[in-house]
Order: C-alpha cells, then sequence, then structure tokens
C-alpha cells in the first residue's frame, strides 16, 4: 500500500517532517517557518558531554524541542507513541498505515543504509516519514534526502531501535488535530521573543556568551590540549556547524528565510532588513568555518591562527548581540 | 549566502548521489532553496574525523594483537562506538563492559555473554575471539 504523501526535500530532518507532515494534511506550512516558530536558532557550548571525544557545541535545541514548540504555539495537538517491543512497534506503524496516515518516525543513523557511510555516526535523534508498505519493504520520505526512498523490517527495526543517548524506542508521532485557523502572527512573534531570550540569555555557556566562551576556549587550545586535540574539537564544531541539517552557517540562512516570510506575515518590513543582517552573519560563520579549515587540513601549530578565528568568533558575537537586541525591540 | 555562492565542491555525499538543500538569496535578495554538491571545508573536517576513527580501530587492533586489551575494545572502535553506547547496546552497566576489555577477564566470559556482543556487532563468536579471523 502507499499514501498519497509529496516529499520535499529540506535542509533539516526535524522541521523537514513537520512541515511535510503538515501540508499533507492541507497547511502550507514551510520549513523555515517550522524553524522559526519552534526557536530553532540556538547556541550552546557543554563542556561536560562529549560526543566523538570532543565536547558538545550545538547550535539547535534539545532533539525534539522545535516540534514541540512549533506545534504548542499553533495549537496542534501531536500523538506520539513509545514501544520497548520492537514487533508491536511495527504492529502499530502497520495499522496507520492501513489507515492512509503517513507517521513520522524518530530513528538513529548508524543503520541507515541508505547514507553514506561517512555520515553514519550513532546519532540518534534523525527524523523520517514512513508513508506505505510494499511486501516487507517501508516507503520511506527523509526529508534530507533529495528523493523517496526505502528501508526493509529488519532494517527499520533496527534504526528505530538504536541504542545510546536519545535513543528512539520506536517514537512514532502525527499531527491528530488542528485548530480552525492557524494563528500564524501570534505564533511567529512568540517564537522570535524566545530565541531572542535564549541568544541573549545571562548563562556563560548558552548564546552570545556561549559564542564568546567558545572563542576564549580556543585561544587556548592549542596550548592546553596539543595541536591534534585542538584540531579535533575545532573540525567538531566546523561539523556541527555545517552539517547536513543546518542549511549552513550554523542554520543563520533558514532562519533568514524564516524572517523574510514573517515580514510579509506580520506586514513589518523592519523583519526583512533584519532578515538581510543575519544572512551576513551566516556568511561570517562560513567564513569561519573557513578559516578553520586551513588550520586543521595542514593540521599544523600555527597559534596565530587559532587566535585569528577566535577573533572573527568574537566580531560575530557582537554582531549577533546587537542583531537579537534589535529583532527583540522589531516585534 | 546568495544563491550563486552555494558551494558545488566534490563531497562524500557523491557516493549516494544525493545533494543537500541550502537556503541563499536569489538576485532579488529574496530567499530561495539551492542545492550543494558539498563544501570543501566541512569535506576536510569529515575525513578528519574519519581519520582520527581510523587512527582509533587500528590502535586498538595493535593493542588486541599485543593482548593489553580484548576483541571488545577493537569492534567497539570499528562500530565507531564509545563504552556508554556500546554498554547500551548489550544492556550491561559501563564498568562491566570496561571489565570485558581486559584479555584475563575476556577469556573467561560465558557464551551468553560473548553472543550479547557478538549480535551487537554483527559477527560470529569465532570472529569475535579473533578479530583476524573471517568466518
Amino acid at each position: 500500500m502507499k499514501i498519497d504523501f509529496k516529499h520535499n526535500q529540506s535542509a533539516h530532518c526535524e522541521n523537514g517532517v513537520v512541515s511535510n507532515l503538515l501540508k499533507h494534511n492541507g497547511h502550507d506550512i514551510s520549513e523555515p517557518m517550522v524553524f522559526g516558530i519552534g526557536s530553532g536558532l540556538f547556541f550552546v557550548y557543554i563542556p561536560f558531554l562529549k560526543v566523538n571525544y570532543a565536547p558538545v557545541i550545538s547550535f539547535r535545541p534539545m532533539p525534539g524541542l522545535i516540534f514541540k514548540r512549533f506545534s504548542k504555539r499553533l495549537k496542534i495537538k501531536v500523538k506520539h507513541y513509545k514501544f520497548r517491543d520492537e514487533k508491536k512497534a511495527q504492529i502499530a506503524l502497520d495499522a496507520e498505515l492501513k489507515n492512509n496516515n503517513p507517521v513520522g518516525l524518530q530513528v538513529g543513523v548508524y543503520n541507515l543504509t541508505y547514507f553514506p557511510d561517512e555520515y553514519r555516526f550513532h546519532f540518534n535523534a534523525h527524523n523520517m516519514v514512513v508513508y506505505g508498505k510494499n511486501d516487507d519493504t517501508y516507503l520511506i520520505s527523509d526529508p534530507v534526502m533529495e528523493k523517496v526512498t526505502t528501508l526493509t523490517e529488519k532494517e527499520l527495526g533496527k534504526v528505530r531501535f538504536a541504542k545510546g543517548a536519545f535513543a528512539p524506542k520506536g517514537h512514532m508521532y502525527y499531527p491528530i488535530n488542528y485548530p480552525e485557523k492557524l494563528e500564524l502572527e501570534k505564533a511567529i512573534k512568540k517564537g522570535i521573543k524566545s530565541t531572542c531570550r535564549d541568544m541573549l540569555a545571562p548563562i556563560p555557556i548558552v548564546g552570545v556568551k556561549g559564542i564568546r566562551k567558545v572563542a576564549r576556549l580556543i585561544r587556548k587550545w592549542p596550548i592546553k590540549l596539543g595541536v591534534k586535540k585542538a584540531n579535533h574539537y575545532l573540525g567538531q564544531i566546523v561539523r556541527m556547524q555545517e552539517e547536513i541539517g543546518t542549511g549552513g552557517g550554523g542554520f543563520r540562512f533558514i532562519y533568514g528565510a524564516f524572517l523574510e516570510e514573517a515580514s510579509v506575515i506580520l506586514n513589518n518590513p523592519k523583519l526583512k532588513e533584519l532578515s538581510y543582517e543575519i544572512t551576513e552573519i551566516g556568511d561570517l560563520w562560513r567564513d569561519f568555518a573557513l578559516d578553520a579549515s586551513r588550520i586543521y587540513k595542514n593540521r599544523s601549530s600555527q597559534e596565530d591562527g587559532y587566535k585569528k578565528v577566535a577573533d572573527k568568533l568574537v566580531i560575530i558575537a557582537d554582531k549577533e548581540e546587537n542583531f537579537f537586541k534589535k529583532l527583540k525591540k522589531a516585534i | 549566502m546568495r544563491k550563486k555562492d552555494v558551494p558545488q565542491d566534490k563531497s562524500n555525499l557523491e557516493s549516494a548521489s544525493f545533494k543537500e538543500l541550502c537556503y541563499a538569496l536569489d538576485e532579488n535578495g529574496e530567499y530561495v532553496t539551492a542545492n550543494s554538491s558539498g563544501w570543501d571545508p566541512k569535506t576536510i573536517a569529515l575525513n578528519n574525523a574519519i581519520q582520527e576513527i581510523n587512527e582509533r580501530i587500528e590502535k586498538a587492533k595493535t593493542r588486541v594483537l599485543n593482548h593489553q586489551t580484548s576483541p571488545v575494545e577493537y569492534y567497539m572502535e570499528l562500530h565507531k562506538m564509545d563504552i556508554t553506547i556500546l554498554a547500551s547496546y548489550v544492556g550491561m552497566w559501563s564498568w562491566r563492559v570496561k571489565r570485558h576489555f581486559k584479555p584475563s577477564v575476556f577469556k573467561k566470559l560465558s557464551t551468553k555473554i560473548l553472543n550479547k556482543y557478538a549480535t551487537v556487532f554483527d559477527i560470529s563468536i569465532a570472529q569475535l575471539k579473533n578479530i583476524e579471523s573471517d568466518k
């Protein structure tokens, strides 16, 4: 069986699944809109949490949070299921498909056979839509892929029950109830306010202050950790910032697209100006990644190289502080 | 980022023949989506990370062959895991998994425990006991 489901590619999996499920239900909400209303733009440095042997630096909030805020702010009811038993999880999924209901699934990336090997890490908060089943093969719409794909029963079972941090436990979800009219204006304002609050938070590891903190650390890394580790850490930042999912520049360009859309909906030209401004800041993040890559490409110790990228981050932090203050006032 | 500047560098995405989606400004200053085949700075970052993992695997292999650690550690590295991830896959405490790295402890493990590891790594018990065996 195959549900008539339209696959749209997106930059980020969580926004993409939400946007595609909503479009399926007749609500034309773009990926940037989901991202903006769900307050997806973020920055946090978590020194005590290590991923891939480097401290976590994230440009987004906790997995699932964007969707949660988005649905709450638009008063959309979403049904979530988690399972202990793999067999029961499959039966529940098959029942939904039989009801002509495409569902979102949270899965682990490591065993996703259609991903290039190099991208298969133990990351458990990937999202996809299942929109049908032929014999023992599921039809999959993975929003980061250009085209739809498939997974066998066994393969899907494996990724739904991946283990480790954020283990999906068969997590399945779909919207069940929409309000009569989606009140975008209110939701957009709430989303923007919450992002400004996060980015300007008086917490040393969050938002603008977090960026400054990381800049200070980068200066110390080559001396404190040695070149090899310093380069590994620096590479990790660039990967979190640019790897599949962020749409480039640590989500700043998606946010620019959101502000552009928001300026039309709210009839507020100021937001369009700010959309350009965050785009320029996104370009600075790209410059930072480019300079950082020059350092770890040569695997050499250029101490002034680290200083230079750290200086860039400080400039970015200053610009973002200014930007989010203006954004807060604009709405 | 302008649409014309969306990078089209060679990358690891090529092997799966897909391009990722980016957001960029077009000539009229409006946001549009554009596909990118990859960008060198991040390809280098990814390749460095993979090289790092390969070095870890090689190191673990040498240590297994020198009887300094058990094959469990080698297979853990091979599957890009760390102790926490492996522990949650086999359903044991981290300290227990860590203990199984000791060759003397590993030698005495029951078939039941060995089976747990073999299932997670998708290999036979013979392969688990001898990392150079291919059956």
